[in-house]
C-alpha cells in the first residue's frame, strides 16, 4: 500500500510538470488551432536562462521571476517574428515553422551552453517531506508551485477584462473584433504566458531530469498526451490530463509487467492514439463542428 | 416631422458612396450610394442575393470593398482595421448569431464593453485601484442592459443551450454594450413568429429613442422594415433600385417587378 501511495505521490508531482506543458500547448492551440511542437525547447531554453542568471550570482527566486518576465517577451516576439506572419498560411507550413523552431532553439542551447549535463538546484531540497517518506520537499514544492500557478491562471481568465477578451478571441475571432478586441494582440499574449508556463514547468523538473538542451522531449510528449486526455479545446481538461498522465505513468511502470522505466514513453503514445480512436475530443473537449 | 426628418439638413452620420464590391468574377455590389441620418430607422431590403448582408459586412469591416468609400461622421472608415470600428461607434448581430457559445450571457454582454474601456494587463492582473472602478461601472452598465433586454434570468447561462431568439436578444445586448451610435441589425426577426416580430419592432424603436442610436435594419419580414422604417433603400442584384419612404418604396415599379416578377 505505501508503495501505491507513494508511486501516486509521485505521479502527481511530475503530473504537475505535465498539467503545465499540456496548458500551455492548449493555449496557444485555443489561439491559432496548431500545435507548438517547440513548447518544449522554449522551456528549455527559459530553463538555461534561469541557470544562468543563478550563475550570475542572482537568488533562485530571483532569477525565477526575471526568466518569467523573459520568457513572456521571448514568447511575443517569436510570435510576431515567425508565427503572425504565417497565421493564413496552410497547416503544413506551421508544422514546418514549429519544427524550425525546435531545431533552432535546440542547436542554440548547445551551442551557448553546450551539451553536457548540468545539475540544477532546487529551493525546496530533497530531504522527505513532513518527515514522510512518501515524498520529496521537491516534489511538494513541484505541486505547490504548479497548483498556485493553475490558480492564478484561473482567475485571471474569469475574472479580468484581458482574460475574457483573451476567451472571447479565442472561441469567435470574427465576433471579437468587432467588439473592439484586438485578436491578434490576444494572440500574442497567449504566446507570452504559454512561453512563461513553460518555463516554469522546465526550472521545476530540471533538478529531476538535469539541465541539457533535449531534457524536455520526453516531457513534451508527456504533455502532448495529458493535451490530447484531456481535450485540445479545454484548458481544464488539459491540466487533470496532466495530473492522469503523471499518476497512470507512474502506476504502469511499478504494476505492469514487463513496462518498467524504459517502456514508459510509449505508454504515454499509446495513450494518445487510443484517446485519439475513441474519444477524439478528450475527456473535457468540445468535438469541433464545422459548417459547410 | 420625424427625427430623421429634423436632421436632413444636416450631414450624414454614415455615407455609403459608390461602393462596390467584387468576388472574382461575381459583382456583389455594384456602386451602391446611400446616407443615412442621426435617430433613422433606414431599411435595407430586397430578394436573396440582393448583396445586403455584403453590405453589411463592408459596414463592419469584414470584407473591403474593391471601391467606394463608406464615411462615419465624414471620416472614411475604410483605413482602419476591424477590430477599431466598435470605437468609432458601429455595432452590428448577425444573421446567424455569432455569440461566444462557451461564455455565459454575462461575459457575453461584459465582453461588448471592450471598445469603450481601456486597461493593460499588470494593473488588469493586479486589480489596482483604478481597475476596480472600472469594473464597477462595467458591472452596472451590463446589468441595465440585461435589465433593458429581461435578460436577468438567464444572466448566467451559458448561451450555447439557450433558445434562438434569446440568443439574438442576447446578440443584441452585447452590440448595445458598446454604446454605438449605429446599430446594425442582419435580420433580427429571422426564426421568430408573428407576436415576436411585433415585439421585436417595438424594442427597436425604443432602442432608437431612449438610447438614441441610428438603426440599419436588413430584414426580410416586410411587415417589419415597413411599420418601423423612415426611410427605406432597395438593392437587387447588386444595384440600388429604389430609395425613399416605404411608401414610395412599396409602390416602385421596378421594385414589385423584382419581388414578383413581370408578365415579360
Amino acid at each position: 500500500m505505501e508503495l501505491f501511495t507513494n508511486q501516486v505521490l509521485a505521479g502527481i508531482a511530475t503530473g504537475a510538470i505535465y498539467a503545465c506543458m499540456a496548458l500551455a500547448v492548449v493555449m496557444i492551440y485555443q489561439a491559432i488551432d496548431h500545435l507548438n511542437f517547440a513548447q518544449g525547447e522554449m522551456a528549455m531554453f527559459s530553463t538555461f536562462i534561469s541557470w544562468q542568471l543563478m550563475q550570475w550570482g542572482i537568488p533562485y527566486w530571483w532569477a525565477f521571476l526575471a526568466t518569467l518576465i523573459i520568457s513572456f517577451a521571448g514568447g511575443i516576439i517569436i510570435e510576431r517574428l515567425l508565427f503572425k506572419p504565417l497565421a493564413k498560411a496552410p497547416v503544413l507550413t506551421n508544422v514546418a515553422g514549429f519544427i524550425a523552431l525546435f531545431a533552432i532553439v535546440n542547436s542554440v542551447a548547445g551551442l551557448i551552453w553546450d551539451f553536457t549535463i548540468k545539475q540544477y538546484p532546487t529551493p525546496f531540497g530533497s530531504s522527505p517531506f513532513l518527515g514522510s517518506q512518501l515524498i520529496s520537499t521537491h516534489q511538494a514544492g513541484m505541486i505547490g508551485v504548479t497548483v498556485g500557478l493553475l490558480i492564478l491562471l484561473y482567475l485571471f481568465f474569469q475574472f479580468t477584462r484581458i482574460g475574457l477578451a483573451m476567451r472571447a478571441a479565442a472561441a469567435m475571432p470574427e465576433s471579437a473584433r468587432l467588439v473592439g478586441i484586438n485578436t491578434s494582440w490576444m494572440i500574442a499574449l497567449g504566446w507570452g504566458m504559454a512561453s512563461a508556463i513553460g518555463a516554469i514547468a522546465g526550472i521545476l523538473i530540471a533538478p529531476v531530469v538535469f539541465l541539457e538542451p533535449n531534457m524536455m522531449g520526453g516531457v513534451l510528449i508527456y504533455g502532448f498526451a495529458a493535451a490530447v486526455l484531456g481535450g485540445l479545446t479545454s484548458p481544464l481538461g488539459a491540466v487533470v490530463g496532466g495530473f492522469l498522465v503523471g499518476v497512470f505513468e507512474n502506476l504502469a511502470g511499478t504494476y505492469i509487467p514487463g513496462v518498467g522505466n524504459e517502456l514508459k514513453l510509449p505508454i504515454a503514445l499509446a495513450l494518445i492514439i487510443t484517446v485519439l480512436v475513441l474519444k477524439p475530443a478528450g475527456l473535457f473537449g468540445r468535438p469541433i463542428v464545422k459548417r459547410v | 416631422m420625424t427625427q430623421a426628418q429634423l436632421a436632413q439638413g444636416n450631414a450624414p452620420l454614415l455615407a455609403v458612396r459608390d461602393v462596390s464590391v467584387v468576388f472574382g468574377g461575381i459583382i456583389a455590389l455594384n456602386g451602391v450610394s446611400f446616407d443615412m441620418h442621426k435617430g433613422a430607422i433606414l431599411g435595407l431590403i430586397g430578394p436573396n442575393g440582393a448583396g445586403k448582408t455584403t453590405l453589411f459586412n463592408c459596414l463592419s469591416r469584414l470584407y473591403q470593398p474593391s471601391s467606394g468609400d463608406i464615411l462615419m461622421e465624414g471620416a472614411s472608415i475604410l483605413t482602419r482595421p476591424p477590430h477599431r470600428i466598435a470605437e468609432i461607434g458601429i455595432g452590428r448581430t448577425f444573421q446567424n448569431v455569432a455569440l461566444f457559445p462557451n461564455l455565459s450571457v454575462l461575459d457575453n454582454v461584459r465582453v461588448g464593453t471592450h471598445s469603450r474601456t481601456t486597461s493593460d494587463i499588470v494593473s488588469d492582473s493586479l486589480k489596482l485601484g483604478k481597475v476596480r472602478r472600472l469594473e464597477a461601472e462595467i458591472n452596472k452598465k451590463v446589468h441595465e442592459i440585461l435589465d433593458y433586454l429581461d435578460l436577468n434570468d438567464v444572466a448566467h447561462t451559458v448561451v450555447s443551450g439557450l433558445p434562438f431568439g434569446t440568443q439574438k436578444r442576447v446578440e443584441l445586448a452585447r452590440a448595445l454594450a458598446a454604446d454605438p451610435k449605429i446599430l446594425l441589425l442582419d435580420e433580427p426577426a429571422g426564426g421568430l413568429n408573428h407576436e415576436e416580430v411585433h415585439v421585436l419592432g417595438d424594442l427597436i424603436k425604443r432602442i432608437r429613442d431612449e438610447r438614441h442610436m441610428t438603426v440599419l435594419l436588413v430584414e426580410h419580414h416586410m411587415g417589419l422594415v415597413m411599420s418601423i422604417a423612415d426611410h427605406v433603400v432597395a438593392l437587387n442584384f447588386g444595384r440600388k433600385l429604389a430609395e425613399g419612404t416605404p411608401a414610395q418604396v412599396q409602390a416602385d415599379p421596378d421594385v414589385i417587378k423584382a419581388y414578383l416578377g413581370s408578365k415579360d
